[in-house]
């Protein structure tokens, strides 16, 4: 594989987690929590974690623009908390998001940690086995735009993963599990060409 | 409120509980004791709060026994905030846990702020739904406490004094022994979990690892910016405040600025930044003058 960096947003969550398996594959890996830290990134990965926080963080050391800036062109996936930051809208959220993504999202849909679970989840464009995966307080997408790709819906119908060209977002969490198809399927997205 | 993925969920496993602890990792979880002060941590960047009726500091003022908070207390900080909420029981009193599961909180702390139940017997968190978080001093203690289901860890420090000397003591211990067993040839791994009083699989999981096989946050005299990045530096997940926001003289601004020193752990510039014009730390009590019949760290085992 051609060496790549990719940053994680690094300013709250797991995104420890999401270093390792990218180590793993074999790819250099930067924390990101400045906007000097973007600089000659190939993509980014915006971590699970607490939504509040990272939102906060975000606004308060001037990351805001240089994201949305840096989305414009370079492949960036959201788990969980990132997922959230970077849709269009997201309820219960007392911040702006990136809005980087044609989604609305629903904060701690399912409920409160007790209500928290993992669950066997197909996953268009993933060959193999379905994916184990991890839904922790987690959110859901309600509307998705034109232009959105539905890549996994719980058995209630519900959109759980999206993708718009470059832009992936995952309602559950990858990073905490030992499967790194969907890491890799990330590191296969290009630039975008518009 | 959607369901989970009906029968094909499985909710309350070791993943998902401990999990939730891997999310709230560089974050701050801040002690508060009504809705307002929920509100203000909230908008600070806390991570999750800790409801309870008293800070530890005043826990320690009051003297008496402290116990589970009020039910409608804790409802009153849930309905307050969006961000995780956790409640403390006291060691071994496992109907306060249950009490706690059915207020449907988010991370049950069984504390020795508390006054303890139960002098030979932790809760069995294996039976519960809700993920705990308990104190440790050293490995031995941390992997009985994992043995027992706590999903998360956090050293427990000396709680409501300010003083962070007891924290970064063990802090530096828990990552001592690690380094230590990191070192042991595996054949002699049976000797050492008898000395740590800890199963064997446990202390090969850390070998292994070179780390818990769950989150450990620090705890018990964080007071101030500077304190939360000391903490990380030694190797904390992430920070526990207790009585240092809300018994410093401004305690939303004391709130940001220990958010922003654990996230910039390693930034001594943002640090010097956030640290000015705090006001007033809590006023706080140096632990080397405490007698030992106060000291809560030697409350469970």
């Amino acid at each position: 594989m051609q060496m790549v960096t990719v940053g994680v947003l690094a300013l709250q969550g797991d995104f420890a987690e999401h270093e390792a398996i990218l180590r793993r594959l074999g790819v250099d890996v930067r924390e990101v929590r400045l906007p000097s830290d973007l600089t000659d990134l190939d993509s980014l990965i915006i971590p699970g974690g607490e939504s509040t926080t990272i939102s906060r963080l975000l606004a308060m050391y001037g990351l805001m623009q240089p994201l949305r800036d840096f989305a414009q062109h370079k492949p960036v996936w959201g788990t969980c908390a990132g997922m959230i930051v970077m849709a269009k809208t997201a309820t219960n959220l007392d911040r702006e998001t990136l809005n980087l993504m044609d989604i609305e999202v629903v904060r701690n849909a399912f409920g409160r940690q007790i209500d928290s679970f993992e669950t066997a989840l197909a996953f268009d464009e993933l060959d193999g086995e379905p994916v184990k995966a991890v839904f922790i307080r987690a959110p859901l997408i309600r509307q998705v735009g034109e232009g959105v790709k539905v890549l996994a819906r719980l058995d209630s119908g519900e959109v759980v993963a999206a993708r718009q060209g470059h832009l992936l977002v995952t309602a559950f969490h990858p990073e905490l599990t030992d499967d790194a198809r969907l890491h890799k399927y990330f590191l296969s997205f290009g630039d975008n060409d518009d | 409120m959607v369901d989970s993925n009906g029968a094909s969920a499985d909710k309350g496993t070791f993943t998902v509980k401990k999990g939730f602890a891997q999310m709230l990792k560089g974050g701050v979880i801040m002690d508060v004791v009504t809705p307002e002060h929920a509100r203000i941590a909230e908008e600070a960047g806390a991570c999750a709060v800790m409801a309870l009726e008293r800070v530890p500091a005043d826990i320690r003022r009051d003297g008496g026994v402290a116990r589970m908070s009020d039910p409608s207390m804790i409802e009153g900080i849930k309905a307050a905030v969006t961000i995780p909420v956790m409640a403390k029981c006291r060691i071994g009193h496992f109907v306060e846990a249950q009490v706690l599961q059915a207020l449907e909180i988010d991370y049950i702390d069984e504390s020795e702020v508390l006054t303890p139940a139960d002098e030979a017997h932790h809760v069995d968190k294996h039976q519960f739904t809700v993920p705990f978080v308990c104190g440790c001093r050293n490995l031995g203690e941390a992997l009985r406490r994992i043995s027992e289901g706590a999903a998360m860890i956090r050293t427990k420090g000396e709680a409501g004094t300010g003083d962070v000397v007891e924290a970064v003591r063990h802090m530096r211990q828990v990552m001592d022994d690690i380094r230590r067993l990191q070192n042991t040839p595996d054949d002699e791994l049976y000797a050492v979990a008898k000395e740590l009083g800890a199963p064997v699989e446990l202390v090969r999981e850390v070998k292994e690892l070179g780390r818990l096989p769950v989150v450990m946050f620090t705890a018990g005299g964080i007071a101030t910016p500077a304190d939360a990045a000391l903490m990380m530096q030694l190797g904390s997940d992430g920070v526990f405040v207790g009585s240092g926001i809300f018994k410093s003289s401004n305690p939303a601004l004391m709130a940001k600025a220990i958010v922003q020193a654990t996230t910039h752990f390693r930034d001594p510039k943002i640090i010097a930044d956030v640290s000015r014009g705090l006001g007033e730390a809590m006023r706080g009590i140096s632990v080397a003058s405490l007698p030992e019949s106060e000291l809560l760290a030697t409350r469970g085992w």
